[in-house]
């Protein structure tokens, strides 16, 4: 267990570098914007003169320079405060944290059904590289993988929304239904399946493919000539063994895809309506909300190594050599 | 080129090669085939697909002509997606061959940001920079190309790591060759090659990237885009589902042309001739 801790202060400690790089570059990134926030405010009001437009700038500190600003954000950013969305008038770390578990729970779901699914079917496809069975699933995986999600959504919510009015087309629960408990949990999954089922069938066909391939170089290895001279069943080595070690690139695989994945669920989001963190970051661009999409940035940021460390903890769990160096150093 | 010949011997290489001059005729050639302004109004609105010889996939809400969009969008995807690509792999060339070449300091300072690049998603990076810098056509490239250089960076890195120790580096040293002309002369040509390997993936990733910002109202408004006509025809989806259906096939035959052509060359780099690898035989339990 010490191990694991070890990694993780270690994983910490080399990420602060790390997210104060994103931090400076997307500050000075959203501050090369042609006018500001105060801007787009008096826009969405009807205009105003220059003296409401100075007091305003003022009272959000946008009279000071650059510099001193990217120092007092980052001060602020040292007591956990994300700063005002403009565009909201409320404070950013708390849109983000009503917005958030919306989009972690279609993102968790639509993996872990991925997972489960991509797995199970690359281990079909990978029990026999070149086969006919094998070439069919590894086609139509790679049609599925070419297909846009907002594209794919759009069709699933035209064929079982529109037409078959299965489920709703759009939101993430029936609005003022005062169902509670289960039978809104039964309602935020009605809602969810359509978002769910389309990024699900993506990414199942990412995790066929990455199992597939590494099945099919798991099999070359000499512990399965070995296992073969031992004289094992064929079903045995193919999942005791062969399986069992192409896992592991299908795990890291989870880890690569987290950052796409989050900024996947802008589009997806955008299509069924869902209140979730990227529908938030399409809102924060079109309300020129820089404070806020710089917290959206700077939060996913932070979700991403979450997400990498937790992998890289499992891999520890579940293969000795993974992490061994790191954690002696 | 024993490559080329490999490469053609893959069905996947072949459907991708086929897929692929397809559509690129079909983008240089649209001046010629579909004249004219795609977003001008070419008849009456909402036209459904094969009902006019002249209009054969009908017209959109404003009457524009729905299959010169579609020829003229294929200009834009190839474009921004290979422009966006190229950009990437530069970028991450550029940047790998220093940080892998320097080392020390530098290394660390370098890699640090592509670790930065590497944990923000790369589409929000997009969004921002577009937002910032305004949707046109190079913007669109840059922004695409952001949040795509840190993989073959990374890449680019690892192999000059090891390029940087064999003998013949050594040897260019010893008689005195300057650093930088070792870099550019002796190492960069051998890191290309398993950089260009993960290119048609690049360029896939950001034909599907530049569709979902045009999808959202983020890509140039002054050229038709594939993204933009889905997005047009999302308003009319109950009634005019084609409009939408369209565009959205033209694109995914566009990405899996590019998959097809990356599978085949993979096969091709890594297969040798002629043998089937690997397959377990049947019937060796006993």
């Amino acid at each position: 267990m010490s191990r694991a801790l070890r990694l993780i202060r270690r994983r910490l400690l080399s990420s602060i570098p790390v997210l104060l790089i994103v931090v400076i570059m997307t500050f000075l990134l959203l501050e090369t914007a042609p006018g500001d926030a105060v801007d787009a405010y008096l826009l969405s009001i009807g205009g105003g003169d220059a003296n409401i437009a100075e007091s305003l700038r003022r009272a959000y500190g946008l009279d000071q320079s650059v510099l001193a600003r990217l120092w007092l954000y980052l001060t602020a950013l040292a007591r956990f405060d994300l700063g005002w969305s403009v565009a909201f008038e409320r404070p950013v770390l708390n849109l983000i944290t009503e917005r958030l578990p919306n989009t972690l729970a279609l993102m968790g779901s639509a993996t872990a059904l991925s997972f489960v699914f991509g797995s199970v079917l690359g281990i079909i496809a990978g029990s026999k590289p070149e086969s006919i069975k094998d070439r069919m699933l590894s086609t139509i995986s790679l049609i599925f993988y070419a297909i846009p999600s907002f594209w794919l959504g759009l069709i699933l919510s035209l064929i079982f929304a529109v037409q078959l009015r299965w489920v709703p087309t759009s939101g993430i629960e029936t609005i003022a239904s005062g169902k509670t408990g289960l039978e809104r949990l039964a309602d935020i999954v009605r809602h969810l399946i359509l978002p769910v089922g389309a990024l699900a069938l993506i990414y199942t066909a990412l995790f066929l493919r990455v199992m597939r391939a590494s099945m099919a170089e798991a099999w070359k290895l000499d512990f399965v000539l070995f296992a073969r001279a031992k004289g094992l069943s064929r079903n045995r080595i193919l999942l005791r063994h062969v399986a069992r070690n192409a896992a592991l690139p299908l795990i890291t695989m989870l880890g690569l895809q987290a950052a796409t994945m989050l900024g996947g669920s802008v589009v997806i989001e955008s299509i069924f309506a869902i209140p979730g963190f990227g529908r938030l970051a399409q809102e924060a661009v079109s309300g020129r909300d820089a404070p806020l999409l710089m917290g959206i940035i700077l939060v996913s940021a932070v979700l991403v190594i979450i997400v990498n460390l937790l992998i890289d903890l499992l891999q520890t769990v579940l293969d000795p050599r993974v992490g061994a160096s790191e954690a002696m150093q | 080129m024993k490559l080329i010949q490999k490469f053609i011997k893959t069905p996947e290489g072949i459907v991708g090669i086929i897929i692929l001059s397809i559509l690129i005729t079909l983008a240089l050639s649209a001046p010629i085939i579909a004249p004219g302004d795609p977003l001008r109004i070419a008849g009456r609105a909402l036209a459904a697909p094969f009902s006019d010889p002249s209009l054969p996939l009908g017209t959109d809400r404003l009457g524009r002509d729905v299959l010169s969009g579609i020829i003229h969008g294929a200009r834009t995807s190839l474009l921004v997606g290979a422009a966006a690509a190229l950009a990437a792999i530069a970028i991450g060339l550029m940047i790998g061959l220093v940080a892998g070449f320097c080392g020390g300091i530098v290394d660390e300072v370098l890699m640090r940001v592509v670790d930065a690049f590497q944990i923000v998603p790369g589409f929000l990076l997009a969004l921002a920079f577009v937002s910032v810098m305004g949707a046109s056509l190079p913007v669109v490239v840059m922004a695409i190309a952001l949040g795509a250089w840190a993989d073959p960076a990374r890449l680019t890195r690892a192999q000059v790591l090891s390029l940087r120790e064999r003998d013949y580096v050594a040897a260019a040293r010893v008689i005195g060759m300057p650093p930088v002309e070792i870099a550019v002369k002796h190492i960069l040509p051998q890191a290309v090659p398993p950089v260009l390997a993960v290119s048609a993936t690049i360029v896939a990733a950001a034909i599907l990237t530049e569709a979902a910002l045009s999808f959202l109202g983020l890509g140039d408004p002054n050229s038709v885009t594939w993204g933009s006509m889905i997005s047009e025809g999302r308003n009319v989806l109950r009634s005019s589902p084609w409009l939408s259906i369209m565009p959205g096939l033209a694109l995914i035959v566009t990405v899996l042309g590019v998959y097809l052509f990356s599978e085949g060359l993979t096969k091709a780099m890594t297969r040798p001739a002629s043998t089937d690898r690997s397959a377990p035989r049947d019937g060796m339990t006993p």
